[in-house]
């Protein structure tokens, strides 16, 4: 009977896991009650009632307004939205610098190809939070004071005080020339295509585009110029008007595009690679040329193959700007470091930051496996 | 590739490059493209070779514009071994060679088996005595005074050694059959892999010292290595799920005909055959690991990123900032791209020798 049991699998396999559960159960149990001995002996306050108390500390750079006055709960979210306009900013520079290398990779370019990897090579190789840090050094001890700035490009200044651009400014009208210029790309689009039978690909896609400047441009001056561009002007010791990004922010979108774009880039070029070569072959032999066969034949199918491992690049992406504590930009990390700070209660804020993150990872996740769902071959 | 592209006979090799760079207008325009670039990057050699100061009598001495790799000189000692007591400095230096060594004695892949690992335990508890000392007349040396390459390096391969069986654990829960089994290590694995490791290394170097009872005390180093080791079984393990993956089950259905017990089978045919198929991933996850451990600069940990840091504030030297991260960037570029080298010429042998 005994031996029996010993033998069958099945009683084995629950005796395993009651035996497993039960650890586990106790091993939360102990840390538990380590927790709340070790609470009362310190004498820690725990509770969510600080949330609503005013936090009464500065945040040097909020997307969404922010006073001391305002409560803890109000500084968190400032902090979350802060990691999410870094995110988001850094995903599409980053999805962009990405693409350009693989295609430069791709191309049979001998020179390109080759800088490309041997960018691709180095980012890849360094952590992110030496390559933040080495940016943050520049913008804060190399550059030069405002008055002596660097142009790169006219209108664009570097400084130890941050990046200096030009701004978009929109006044009275701008809705309604928004409105003109989508009305121009229909007009446009029209145009090309009435014009294709007569013109040779290239020379009506010209057309297409000077008709679709010209509407903008006639558009923009019938509205009373709504649209225009503040560029920052030297009064002073400082710049005036534009957009100014403070070193911090200007060091981490660097530094987290750059190194991004490299991971991203080979993701890009390991999805295009993955298509059998009979796709370029057949499409060769169709008459279309690399470019058609790229964009309408490669592209779609590699979008399969990319989407996944792209996912979980951006992701990381999202977690990776926790590193922007470092060099001090006030990201929900930073954020909860200085409540941690101010109140003490370590373990509230801290689950707060773990709360957020793992809602934001795996709810992508769940969306992404429904999208693979989708879009997956369905074979027969 | 080159043999697709072999010229047609009578072409010769400048016509051919000629027409590879200037064939068609596209072409033309990504070689002025190159150009560009490539004469972009010519200020910063000129930085970083012909105007820098390799040696100088004095700090102001490197004011002058170019590259002050003077200052490395004078602050190695700093970034590579931190505050560690400069007389014992050369226990620091033995750790690195010991490392070194071992390293280099594993490269193949004969030696791998359970004496190589015994070797490693036995070589990674000296390399520990020898920082700490303490025993046979070194003076003691506690971890906060520990810094630079040494804490980098052993920080990597303790955290990814002491991963590795909860990996190998993990993963197999996340493929058992049992209900609690994989429910847990989905559970483990997925929360693990969402959070940022910053995240990770706040809760260990905050509150892991509330979750222990009040006479446990773990220092600081520890405790980021609790870090490392929870974060880097998370996505060993899945790198290893997808080893386990793509073995055939006809394997595990002959030892079991055999009647080999459980753990046997995983030692001695599974993993072999598993790891074997996952050494890209393997080597990328050691890669990011090596990577990773310059975050714990974030909790206070004295690594070599926060020796250079350091060192870097240094108000005597004009702005030395930039010459410190490149040094450290280039130390840490030249290992993580030795691990890729390395990984390529694994791949290579594996497939030589499914090929015969």
């Amino acid at each position: 009977m005994i031996t029996s049991l010993w033998y069958s699998s099945k009683a084995r396999g629950l005796a395993i896991q009651i035996a497993l559960l039960g650890g586990l159960i106790g091993f939360a149990w102990w840390i538990g009650s380590n927790t709340v001995d070790n609470l009362i002996e310190r004498q820690i306050k725990t509770g969510f009632d600080f949330l609503t108390a005013p936090a009464r500390f500065p945040i040097s750079e909020t997307v969404v307004t922010y006073s001391p006055d305002d409560s803890f709960l109000w500084a968190y979210v400032v902090g979350v939205a802060n990691t999410l306009w870094l995110s988001m900013i850094t995903i599409v520079l980053a999805t962009l610098g990405g693409l350009c290398l693989a295609l430069a990779r791709l191309s049979s370019h001998p020179l390109l190809s080759r800088l490309a990897s041997g960018y691709v090579t180095l980012f890849r190789n360094i952590p992110l939070i030496v390559q933040l840090l080495f940016f943050y050094g520049l913008a804060t001890s190399v550059f030069p004071p405002p008055s002596r700035a660097i142009s790169v490009m006219p209108g664009v200044y570097l400084s130890l005080r941050g990046v200096y651009a030009p701004s978009l400014t929109l006044g009275p009208g701008s809705g309604l020339f928004l409105v003109v210029c989508c009305l121009a790309v229909l007009t446009a689009v029209l145009a090309r295509r009435s014009l294709r039978k007569h013109l040779s690909a290239v020379s009506s896609v010209a057309v297409a585009v000077i008709v679709w400047i010209g509407i903008c441009l006639l558009g923009w001056l019938l509205t009373g110029r709504p649209v225009g561009l503040e560029m920052p002007m030297l009064k002073g010791l400082n710049f005036q008007g534009g957009l100014q990004l403070s070193p911090e922010f200007s060091a981490i979108i660097i530094g987290l595009t750059l190194y991004t774009s490299a991971f991203a880039g080979e993701v890009i070029r390991g999805g295009v690679e993955a298509i059998n070569k009979g796709q370029w072959e057949g499409g060769r032999a169709l008459g279309l040329s690399e470019r058609q066969i790229l964009f309408r034949i490669i592209m779609p199918q590699a979008l399969r193959v990319i989407v996944p491992p792209m996912t979980s690049q951006y992701l990381s992406t999202v977690k990776n700007t926790t590193l922007a504590v470092a060099v001090g930009y006030p990201e929900l990390g930073l954020v909860v470091n200085t409540v941690i700070n101010q109140t003490g209660q370590a373990l509230e804020s801290i689950l707060i930051m773990l709360a957020v993150f793992l809602t934001i990872s795996l709810s992508v996740s769940l969306l992404m496996n429904w999208y693979n769902a989708r879009i997956a071959l369905v074979e027969r | 590739m080159a043999n697709a592209a072999t010229p047609p006979s009578g072409e010769k090799p400048v016509a051919r490059l000629v027409k590879l760079l200037f064939g068609d207008p596209l072409a033309a325009a990504l070689t002025l493209l190159s150009a560009v670039l490539i004469l972009a990057l010519l200020p910063l050699v000129q930085w970083a070779f012909v105007d820098a100061h390799w040696t100088v009598a004095a700090p102001e001495d490197c004011r002058a514009g170019g590259a002050c790799w003077a200052f490395i000189g004078a602050k190695l000692r700093l970034i590579l071994f931190g505050l560690y007591p400069p007389q014992s400095q050369w226990r620091a230096l033995t750790v690195i060679a010991l490392l070194l060594t071992l390293v280099l004695l594993s490269l193949s892949p004969r030696v791998w088996g359970a004496r190589l690992l015994g070797i490693w335990t036995l070589g990674l508890v000296v390399m520990l005595l020898l920082m700490r000392g303490g025993l046979f007349g070194l003076n003691y040396v506690p971890t906060s005074k520990w810094g630079g390459l040494p804490v980098t390096l052993l920080l990597a391969v303790i955290s990814l050694g002491l991963a590795f069986p909860f990996a190998v654990l993990l993963a197999l829960g996340r493929r058992s059959k049992l209900p609690v089994a994989r429910g847990v290590s989905v559970f483990l694995i997925e929360v693990v892999r969402g959070l940022p490791l910053v995240g990770l290394l706040f809760v260990a170097a905050i509150l892991l010292p509330l979750f222990l009872p009040p006479d446990w005390t773990i220092d600081k180093l520890g405790r980021t290595v609790a870090a490392l080791t929870i974060f880097a079984a998370a996505y060993l393990a899945e790198v290893i799920r997808g080893g386990l993956q793509g073995l055939p089950s006809g394997q595990i259905e002959a030892s079991q005909a055999l009647g080999i017990p459980y753990w046997r089978m995983v030692w001695h045919i599974i993993l072999p055959q598993a790891v074997q198929k996952v050494i890209p991933p393997l080597t990328n996850t050691a890669i990011v690991m090596v990577k990773n451990t310059s975050l714990v600069l974030i909790v206070g940990v004295f690594d070599m990123l926060s020796a250079a840091r350091s060192a870097a504030t240094d108000p005597m030297w004009p702005a030395p900032s930039k010459e410190a991260y490149l040094f450290v960037a280039l130390i840490y570029f030249v290992i993580c791209f030795a691990i890729a080298r390395y990984s390529r010429h694994l791949e290579m042998g594996v497939k030589a020798r499914n090929r015969t």
